[in-house]
């Protein structure tokens, strides 16, 4: 009570504090404390109001003389608050007629007769009499059926509003009541109702929009309660200031839609293609979002301050183009392959220097990229996780096939087509599906060879595992020819040589899908079970080549560690000649100059591995862009034209125009996403190159699928495969990450290039950072933190948490299916009942018309209210 | 308000905003919509036969465009013409933003062909006919069409009365995964 009450204070607009302050004064002894409404009127009319105060003080006191005083106090609340409760209670029972009235009707229509035999059970007294009223009504029924189909639902809609309507004058009637009963006075709990009221209001109109129904009710509707609550919202003492916030959070919610990239084109495609389409492009949308916050973090935290406040160019061996490579290094082909004066620039992990603290604001560098690299990855993780958890959460768990038909018949069709073309293919598959629902239903689909079946199948595993070995082989094999070639030097070779690598990885992504098409007809599986195997195969070939790259790689890692190694021994001997040299000619001058670009320097594996992400990337974007180029434009620019002078129909027949292919594009993303996420620490321009592949692209395929796709032939939904792209993503992620850690955890950097140079491991500099920048004590903690035994438990125990946390969610899985079955058998329960009610009421009125056609007379003479009744309904009855 | 005066009034924008899923620019190319279909007729119509709806891209493909406008239509008729209001109404419900409570109320009204609150038989063989297209070679066989309709009914009818009423319909509905993505017009 004592909380309540401070905290109807702050809500007493000022106003009535004098009054209220008349209250204290004269019934501080009184519990029942009586807060006036109005304060204006009653400034005017103090005295009376004393008068009546008084008079109740009297009659409080009179109610109250037998009972204890605290007990009064504590008796008194509970009732209050029961009474509230039940007001509550009744307000929304107003409420929901107006709300769940529809749905009850609904039922009430159809199930008019059974809740009148219903009724009959409940109330023995006047069974009989309802029966008959119940018969009339069926014959009522019977006889306007016709008229009543054909105007129910403008009766609906009568009824409806006369409901609402009935329901608002209902609560203002109320209000209006208690004002005559009380006029100008308002106890406490009669202002907190009124405040649950306007609460209540305020609630209904931030729900009227997910009403269904007409417009023109509920802008009545709005406005009434915009009304009611404006009018005593000034009593309870709230300001206008929500309004503002209302519309100020209105304004930022279309502001914030505006600012939405491509919504629009996206939008253009979706009425076109249909919601699979338009995924794809949504999926290349959020791709993009994601890009931008990993560019902003590389750029912002690594490119930029190193560029502004680093040394500058051609200060340092690693920030200058060696005397070798200085006459071409501005040339458009070494530039092209990321060589040159490319290579020797923020763009790689070799310029960057080591020194700790670089520019005026001691930006530490290379804890800066080291962090970032990090946060790159984790905030990556985060997004796709976050992202599953949210398309788990809006599946709704949708883990039973129990509704396979129902889903099939009622969530089939795809609104947004607006395409007749499309359309008609949504047609086409629609029935195919429900045919082949129907045929797996029946199990009447029995494989007449089976062993053929299983003897192609297998075939077909094995001449894609064959295709996968085979392509993982050419890539190692080019992967070494290429390495060989750098060793002899790249000038001596051709192109084609020099870019081997890339083009056969970007070749084989072309080719091997369209093959494991190929091979697929062999199997025989149905569509869709098709697909999944199309794109575990795309996938393992993606993944085969990315990772035997990757090992590639890794031999060339160690072949540069190896010369490095030769190169350091090397430098100490050129040191020392240079010394030996310089104190031959002038002993006196101890500063040796030495040009930075003349200093030998080692290979940088680090920058190598950059240079080769990047120059994949490139050309993966470029083999994309061209494929698209001519495989859909070009092709369809033929079809087109050479339509009117061929000898057969081009656009029906063989060529005609190609498909957006939405699966193939997502992995397609999906493995360019991980190439990104590989490289992007050794590589810090990569993020900035991805943002501009998938901008290009955003308008490049919106073109191509406006222009010259077709929609495809088997319209397959969006939003079941979501998750499945999403834990693609997740996987590439993770193995993407997987090589990158590796090599910074293990391989020690370069000696003379990148931020972590003369350091053992990459890591070392957070305990350099640890050392240095904070304080002793902090240092301790953390390798008590990092002590294995407070680690290996810390692990224990989220592997404990993992395990009770499925545990629990399997167990609430249970539940959930037993609480179903329970409800479905309540259901058939209710409906047996319900039968036997109605049977039972048959032959009761079966009896009841026997009994009178024996003993009409007596009946008669019986009651006469009854006969006169059952004479009426015999009427009706023979009509 | 469809007539001369191009553009909405400011309180009543912010109204239908209020009301609506839509944000204040799809309102307005709503607006813009409906005043270019009212544009030939007469001005002072505040409410468009179904025919020049049913012309709109949007829903010209659409099998279920008939069943639409008479759900959305208030007028007394029983013509499924639309005023603006109503018009609102139509793409709120199938809004992005809209929920899946009032999505499956207007699904449930648009299936129930006959208007009498259930989906029964009839309702349901109607709705398949409309998937699966005019032509004739794509038509179920009866035999099929019984078939699917019965197997239909065992698994949403929970109270086995032979119909599918709105609070089984949601049920239904609620759980799969598809029906939010694609019950959505967009203009």
């Amino acid at each position: 009570m004592y909380f309540q009450r401070n905290f109807r204070w702050q809500e007493i607009p000022l106003h009535l504090y004098p009054v209220l302050y008349f209250f204290f004064v004269f019934t501080a002894d009184e519990e029942d404390t009586v807060i006036d409404s109005d304060g204006r009127q009653e400034r005017a009319k103090d005295k009376e109001r004393k008068k009546e105060r008084d008079r109740k003080r009297r009659r409080n006191v009179a109610r109250r003389a037998s009972s204890a005083r605290k007990e009064g106090k504590e008796l008194e609340d509970r009732p209050e608050r029961e009474e509230r409760r039940g007001r509550k209670k009744r307000d929304k029972e107003g409420k929901g007629k107006g709300k769940g009235g529809e749905d009850e009707r609904q039922e009430e229509v159809k199930n008019d007769t059974v809740a009148k035999i219903q009724k009959n059970f409940s109330n023995e007294n006047t069974r009989k009499l309802e029966q008959k009223e119940m018969e009339v009504v069926g014959e009522e029924d019977g006889d306007t059926e016709g008229k009543r189909k054909n105007g129910r639902s403008k009766k609906d809609e009568k009824k409806e509003d006369k409901e609402k309507h009935e329901s608002s004058e209902e609560e203002e009637d109320e209000e209006e009541k208690e004002g005559e009963e009380k006029p100008d006075v308002l106890s406490p709990e009669e202002l907190e109702k009124l405040k649950e009221e306007v609460d209540e209001r305020k609630k209904l109109i931030s729900t009227l929009r997910g009403k269904p129904w007409p417009m023109r009710k509920k802008l009545l509707t709005l406005r009434e309660s915009h009304e009611f609550v404006e009018k005593y919202e000034g009593a309870l003492g709230k300001g206008k200031s929500r309004k503002l916030t209302v519309i100020c959070y209105r304004d930022f919610e279309n502001f914030k839609t505006a600012c939405v990239p491509w919504e629009m084109k996206i939008k253009e495609i979706e009425s076109h293609f249909g919601s699979s389409v338009a995924s794809y492009f949504i999926f290349l949308r959020w791709m993009y979002g994601i890009n931008m916050i990993l560019f902003g973090l590389t750029f912002g935290l690594v490119m930029v301050p190193e560029a502004l406040m680093g040394r500058p160019y051609g200060s340092m061996p690693r920030k200058t183009v060696p005397r070798a490579d200085e006459a071409n290094a501005m040339d458009f082909a070494v530039l092209w392959d990321f060589g040159g004066y490319a290579q020797y620039s923020v763009l790689f992990y070799g310029y960057y220097n080591s020194q700790r603290a670089i520019g005026w604001l001691k930006f530490r560098m290379p804890l800066s990229y080291f962090l970032v690299g990090v946060g790159t990855v984790a905030y990556s993780y985060m997004v796709v996780i976050r992202t599953m958890a949210r398309n788990a959460n809006e599946d709704g768990g949708g883990d039973n096939n129990s509704f396979n038909f129902s889903w099939k018949m009622f969530t089939s069709w795809d609104y947004l087509i607006g395409n007749p073309e499309t359309a008609d293919n949504k047609f086409a598959s629609i029935t195919t599906s429900f045919k082949e629902a129907i045929l797996e239903e029946q199990e009447s689909r029995k494989d007449d060879n089976i062993h053929l079946t299983r003897f192609l199948r297998v075939l077909a595993n094995f001449l894609v595992l064959c295709c996968l070995a085979g392509s993982g082989y050419l890539i190692y094999f080019v992967v070494r020819r290429s390495q060989k070639f750098a060793l002899e030097g790249l000038e001596s070779h051709s192109w084609w040589e020099r870019n081997e690598v890339n083009m056969v990885m970007s070749l084989l992504g072309m080719f091997c899908p369209m093959l494991f098409d190929v091979i697929s007809a062999l199997e025989n599986y149905h569509p869709r079970i098709a697909l999944q195997w199309q794109l575990g195969r795309i996938f393992a070939l993606f993944l085969g080549n990315l990772y035997t790259f990757i090992i590639a790689l890794m031999d060339e890692i160690n072949l540069k560690r190896e010369e490095e190694e030769v190169l350091k021994l090397n430098m100490t001997i050129w040191e020392a000649s240079l010394y030996n040299g310089t104190l031959g000619a002038n002993s006196t001058a101890p500063p040796i100059t030495v040009h930075p670009a003349d200093i030998p320097r080692g290979p940088c594996w680090e920058t190598m591995v950059g240079q080769e992400f990047v120059r994949l990337i490139v050309s993966d974007t470029m083999t994309t862009y061209i494929t698209l180029l001519i495989g859909d434009f070009l092709r369809a620019v033929l079809v087109r034209f050479l339509n009117y002078c061929w000898c057969w129909d081009l656009e029906a027949g063989f060529p005609s125009y190609s498909e957006f292919d939405v699966s193939g594009n997502v992995l397609g993303l999906i493995f360019n996403q991980g190439m990104i996420w590989m490289g992007a620490f050794y590589a810090p321009c990569l993020p900035a190159l991805n943002v501009l592949r998938l901008h290009v692209s955003m308008y490049l395929q919106c073109w191509a699928v406006m222009c010259c796709n077709v929609p495809q032939e088997r319209v397959f939904k969006a939003s079941g495969s979501n998750n499945f792209y999403m834990a693609m993503l997740l996987v590439i992620l993770f193995l993407s990450t997987l090589p990158a850690i590796y090599t910074i955890v293990t391989i020690p950097p370069s000696f003379d290039c990148g931020p972590f140079s003369g350091k053992s491991r990459m890591f070392d500099v957070i305990q350099e950072t640890l050392e240095s920048d904070f304080p002793a004590w902090f240092g301790k903690v953390f390798s008590y933190a990092s002590n294995p035994g407070l680690v290996l438990p810390f692990l224990l125990l989220m592997v404990l948490a993992i395990y009770y946390l499925q545990s629990t969610s399997k167990s609430y899985k249970q539940a959930n299916l037993e609480l179903k079955k329970k409800l479905q058998t309540q259901n058939e329960e209710n409906k047996k009942k319900t039968k036997m009610a109605a049977q039972k009421a048959a032959m009761d009125l079966e009896e009841a018309q026997n009994a009178r056609s024996e003993s009409p007379r007596q009946q008669r003479n019986n009651n006469a209210s009854q006969q006169s009744y059952r004479g009426e309904k015999n009427t009706v009855a023979f009509i | 308000m469809g007539t001369t005066a191009s553009q909405l009034g400011k309180d009543l924008l912010s109204e239908y905003q209020e009301l609506t899923f839509l944000t204040k620019q799809e309102i307005l190319l709503a607006h813009k919509r409906f005043s270019e279909l009212l544009s030939k007729e007469d001005r002072n119509l505040t409410s468009v036969p179904m025919e020049k709806v049913l012309s709109l891209p949007e829903l010209k493909s659409n099998p279920f465009r008939k069943r639409i406008c008479h759900v959305f239509s208030t007028s007394d008729m029983k013509d499924g013409s639309l005023t603006f209001e109503d018009f609102l109404d139509l793409l709120s419900a199938f809004s992005d933003s809209a929920t899946l409570e009032i999505k499956s109320h207007y699904a449930f009204r648009i299936f129930d062909f006959d208007d009498d609150g259930t989906l029964d038989g009839g309702d349901l063989e109607k709705l398949v006919n409309c998937l699966t297209g005019e032509t004739e070679d794509s038509r179920l066989t009866p035999e099929e069409m019984r078939q699917l309709i019965s197997n239909i009914l065992e698994e949403s009818d929970i109270d086995k009365d032979g119909t599918v009423n709105l609070s089984e319909f949601q049920h239904v509905i609620s759980r799969s995964p598809d029906f939010v993505s694609s019950f959505k017009i967009v203009l």
